[in-house]
């Protein structure tokens, strides 16, 4: 069976007047139908760009996509034409971004803004819009939605922005949402809420959800699989459970091991992982995360490992093997 | 870590910013209660948290202590003195004894100023030593936060936010303070670099005594670095305690959703746990509900909360604000 989505070798290069920077560097993953991913990794490690990509977003010039292919249940989106991406686009998936306050505009009003969506993609009248709009916003979990329509976005809190970019993007009922670090700018308390939110709603409209973070707790209590990327790489891959109890890639093992606990006492210094990410405009030939990692061996530094499966559907890119020390 | 040895006392500390109407004739019609009456004590050599979420106060409550903000009502002593007595060259003196660091590494360092100037500011406010003598105290510095001392000629926009906030670091550290505010001092920087910063932190404190007031929002974090926690909810104190019995026996109910909400990097451990989903946002700080601040969104509201909650000692040092827990 072809799966809903599938990324293969997606690579992703800016030109920029200080040269190339090598932003995707030929990723490839699948998602299943209702199947939710978590992308993990930090600033600058092209998660964003990753999905940007998918969704026909990267702005050309001074990005390219130089390599790879995205299939959308068998079709390649990186071949469609603009026309044809505008209705992939919130009708098949949809993205929800990071700044809740600068995704929308702020001199129409929220429940405008998803009226909109659905007079143009399914050729809504506008009262029906209009009504199907206010039912969003209810099923958001804003209270009195038929009030709230006529407010501006500044009229809201964060959170409750963050739940009007909800309701727009699941206007079309997409196969597919996108959230790139949709709680990176609420509260603890506020986050919790979206996070429920988001995985009620998936239940009852069994839509896959890609969900980009730098917060491994937030993708341990929301996806089945992950993705762990570093400089633009597919480092580490596989389920929850697997990588969260079993991490074998030296920097998600770092990564998890640098992390406090809210729910344990802990007097030990905390782990860390000696000096920065790279430079995405020169990136040396062996293994990105070498110059930094505790486990690298001599051929780190001239081949960058490709990912390779080391259990069940278990993957990680790493010439080796952190429970003995040794190379694989 | 002498307990009984209080550094910094503050008492009823209230900061109100007035809102006015009219241009000529301002008058004043509300204000924001940012900081409404806290009280806690800091102890010598210890690393008190102070954590809410984004406009509870706490970055205001921290700027007030340090009378960087001229206080509306309250006391703070510091080693003894009563700082919001002090005459103003008096306080000038004392701040060489307590410095702040900044949550943003990219605004509270001046780009047109150099590594050198920018560490050696508070050195030169405080006439201290002749210049040869700063520039070393600046060479010091920068082994000291573990940067390189050849970088001293350097601007701000050359260094990663890691290595600036150890600049900002530095800077905080030149007049040899006693008391150090760090004001979310990790929050802006990436997860593989904010362990070097803290762990950094914890050293220093070892090598230097000092004494932190830790503001932040991330509990996991706090609950590594500090001794003791205050948990602040629209201008006011909701809960203190000694850090493993506040995140162990939270009692406030707020702490207690608070505590729920953040997650937790291990699958298995996530799917066990009980959120307490709080309803709404927090109220506006111009005009805080009557009684206990958080009674709008408790879920263990009754019609006494509209009574203010007195601070009550559980026994062993845990306050809490609360007619219900």
């Amino acid at each position: 069976m072809t799966p809903l989505l599938e990324v293969q070798n997606l690579t992703t290069r800016f030109h920029t007047l200080d040269g190339i920077v090598h932003a995707v560097n030929g990723i490839s993953y699948t998602l299943e139908e209702g199947e939710t991913l978590g992308i993990v990794g930090e600033s600058g490690c092209g998660k964003s760009v990753s999905v940007l990509s998918i969704m026909g977003l990267i702005p050309e010039p001074p990005g390219k996509i130089a390599a790879g292919q995205v299939l959308y249940r068998g079709q390649d989106l990186l071949k469609l034409d603009e026309a044809q991406m505008q209705h992939i686009r919130g009708h098949e998936v949809a993205m929800v971004f990071q700044d809740p306050m600068t995704s929308l505009n702020p001199v129409l009003t929220v429940g405008r803004q998803i009226s909109e969506t659905l007079t143009v993609h399914l050729g809504m009248s506008e009262e029906h819009a209009c009504l199907r709009a206010v039912e969003l916003l209810g099923m958001v979990g804003i209270p009195q939605p038929d009030d709230r329509y006529g407010d501006y976005p500044h009229q809201f809190s964060g959170g409750m922005r963050q739940r009007a970019m909800i309701a727009m993007a699941l206007a079309c009922a997409p196969s597919i949402l996108i959230a790139d670090e949709p709680t990176t700018a609420l509260d603890v308390t506020i986050q919790a809420q979206i996070i429920d939110l988001v995985k009620t709603l998936r239940e009852r409209l069994g839509m896959a959800v890609i969900w980009i973070t730098h917060d491994l707790g937030v993708v341990a209590g929301l996806a089945e699989k992950m993705i762990v990327m570093y400089a633009g790489f597919i480092v580490e891959r596989g389920n929850v459970d697997d990588i969260y109890g079993n991490p074998r890639h030296p920097y998600t093992l770092a990564l998890l091991k640098s992390l406090p606990r809210v729910d344990r006492s802990s007097q030990e210094k905390l782990a860390t992982i000696p000096g920065l990410p790279p430079d995405l405009l020169g990136l040396p030939p062996g293994c990105p995360f070498a110059p930094r990692c505790a486990y690298e061996v001599e051929r780190c530094r001239q081949e960058n490992p490709q990912l390779a499966q080391i259990g069940r559907d278990h993957e990680i890119a790493c010439w080796v093997d952190v429970t003995t020390g040794r190379e694989r | 870590m002498n307990s009984n040895q209080v550094l910094v006392r503050v008492e009823h500390l209230k900061k109100h910013f007035p809102i006015t109407r009219g241009i000529l004739f301002q008058r004043q019609v509300g204000a924001v209660k940012a900081v409404d009456g806290i009280t806690f004590d800091i102890y010598r050599g210890e690393t008190l948290g102070l954590v809410g979420e984004s406009g509870c106060g706490k970055t205001t409550a921290g700027r007030t202590l340090l009378q960087l903000y001229l206080p509306t009502e309250g006391r703070v002593t510091f080693d003894g003195a009563d700082l919001t007595a002090l005459k103003k060259e008096e306080l000038r003196r004392m701040r060489r004894r307590m410095q702040m660091i900044f949550q943003d590494p990219y605004a509270s360092l001046n780009a047109r100023m150099t590594i050198a100037r920018i560490i050696s500011e508070p050195l030169r406010v405080h006439h201290m030593g002749s210049h040869e003598e700063q520039i070393e105290r600046v060479q010091e510095l920068l082994h000291v936060v573990r940067l390189n001392p050849r970088f001293i000629n350097r601007y701000p926009h050359e260094f990663s936010g890691g290595q600036r906030q150890r600049i900002g670091i530095a800077r905080a550290l030149a007049s040899d303070p006693e008391f150090i505010v760090c004001d979310e001092p990790i929050s802006a920087l990436d997860v593989s670099i904010q362990a070097q910063v803290v762990n950094l932190l914890e050293e220093l404190q070892e090598e230097l005594g000092l004494t932190y007031l830790f503001i932040a929002h991330d509990l996991s974090m706090v609950r590594h670095i500090c001794n003791r926690v205050a948990v602040m909810y629209l201008g006011r104190i909701v809960e203190l305690a000694e850090k493993d019995e506040l995140y162990d026996h939270p009692a406030h109910p707020y702490t207690q959703a608070l505590l729920s909400a953040v997650p937790v990097p291990d699958p298995s451990v996530e799917r066990q746990r009980q959120r307490i989903i709080l309803e709404g946002d927090v109220p506006s700080p111009i005009d805080p509900p009557a009684g206990c601040h958080f009674r709008t969104r408790c879920p263990l509201a009754a019609e006494l909360c509209s009574e203010e909650p007195l601070w009550r000692d559980l026994g062993g040092g845990h306050f809490v604000a609360c007619h219900t827990s």
